[in-house]
C-alpha cells in the first residue's frame, strides 16, 4: 500500500512530507505510547497516533517509520512539523478516531508484522 | 573501521521536549560511519529508552558512546533516585511513571524491557539517593 492511498482511505491531510506520498508502506502500527511503538520493529511502517508532542517524530525517527498518521483530528504544532520535514517524514491528520483508521487499513490489507 | 571512536552527551533533565537528541546524533553518526542499519536502530532505540527514562526520573545525566569494530558501548549515567527493585523494573508493563509522563506517551513499562531486548548485553548498577549506571553493548557483527 502506498502513503497516498493511506491518505485516501483514511480521509486524511497531508501536513508535511508530500513528495515522498508514492512510498510503500509495508506494516502499520497503532499506539499513544512511544514505548509500546518501540517494542515493535519493522520497516517502512506507518505510525497511527494520538499523541502530538516531538517524541512521537523521534520515535518514528529510530524506528524508520516513514509516515506518522494523526487521528481524532488533532495537528502538531509548526515546530512539530518543521521537525518530522527534517526527517524526511510524511505527517497526516484525519478525523477518525484510532479503532476506525486501525480497522479500515487493516480491511485494506495491512498487517500489524512484527513479533520480534 | 579499526580504533575506536567516542561521544559524549550531556542530557537536559528539565527539558522533555529535547530528550532523545543525543540518541538522533548517535543515530545519525553511525549511519554516517557505515554501521550496518539493523545495528544503528538497536543502538538508537536502546539509548533513545534509556534517555527518555535519564529525563523523566532522573533529572538528567551523561552518555558515553564508545564505537570499537567489534561492538558499540553506551554508558548512561545519573545522579538520580536509583532504582528500588531492578528486577520489577524489568518486567514488561511495570512502571512507577506519574500522569504526567504518561500523558508524554511514555510509562507504559517498556524502558528497561526494550533496553534489554534491543542490545546484546545490559547491566544496571544502581544505589537508592546515588544514582543509576547503565551499560549497554550492541554486538557490531
Amino acid at each position: 500500500m502506498t502513503i497516498s492511498e493511506v491518505k485516501d482511505f483514511l480521509e486524511a491531510k497531508i501536513l508535511c512530507g508530500e513528495e515522498h506520498i508514492g512510498k510503500d508502506v509495508h506494516t502499520a502500527c497503532g499506539s499513544d505510547m512511544m514505548s509500546d511503538v518501540l517494542a515493535f520493529v519493522k520497516d517502512q511502517s506507518v505510525l497511527i497516533t494520538g499523541l502530538n508532542n516531538p517524541q512521537v517524530i523521534r520515535t518514528a525517527e529510530m524506528m524508520d517509520i516513514i509516515c506518522i498518521c494523526f487521528v481524532r483530528g488533532k495537528v502538531p504544532d509548526e515546530a512539530i512539523i518543521e521537525m518530522a520535514e527534517d526527517r524526511g517524514l510524511v505527517l497526516m491528520a484525519t478525523d477518525m478516531r484510532m479503532f476506525e483508521a486501525c480497522g479500515i487499513l487493516y480491511e485494506k490489507g495491512l498487517r500489524g508484522g512484527a513479533k520480534h | 573501521m579499526s580504533t575506536s571512536v567516542k561521544f559524549n552527551y550531556t542530557v537536559d533533565g528539565e527539558d522533555f521536549t529535547r530528550a532523545g537528541e543525543a540518541s538522533s546524533n548517535v543515530k545519525g553518526k553511525l549511519k554516517q560511519m557505515g554501521v550496518s542499519p539493523d545495528v544503528v536502530r538497536k543502538v538508537a532505540i536502546a539509548m533513545y529508552e534509556g534517555e527518555i527514562n535519564m529525563v523523566v526520573h532522573a533529572k538528567g545525566g551523561n552518555i558515553t558512546v564508545e564505537v570499537t569494530p567489534t561492538e558499540i558501548i553506551m554508558t548512561l549515567k545519573d545522579v538520580g533516585p536509583g532504582i528500588p527493585d531492578v528486577e520489577k523494573a524489568m518486567q514488561a508493563g511495570y512502571s512507577t511513571a506519574n500522569e504526567n509522563i504518561r500523558s508524554l506517551g511514555f510509562g507504559a513499562g517498556m524502558g528497561l524491557p526494550n533496553m534489554k531486548k534491543y542490545s546484546d548485553e545490559l547491566t544496571i548498577d544502581t544505589e537508592l539517593g546515588v544514582g543509576t549506571t547503565v551499560v549497554m553493548k550492541v554486538h557490531i557483527s
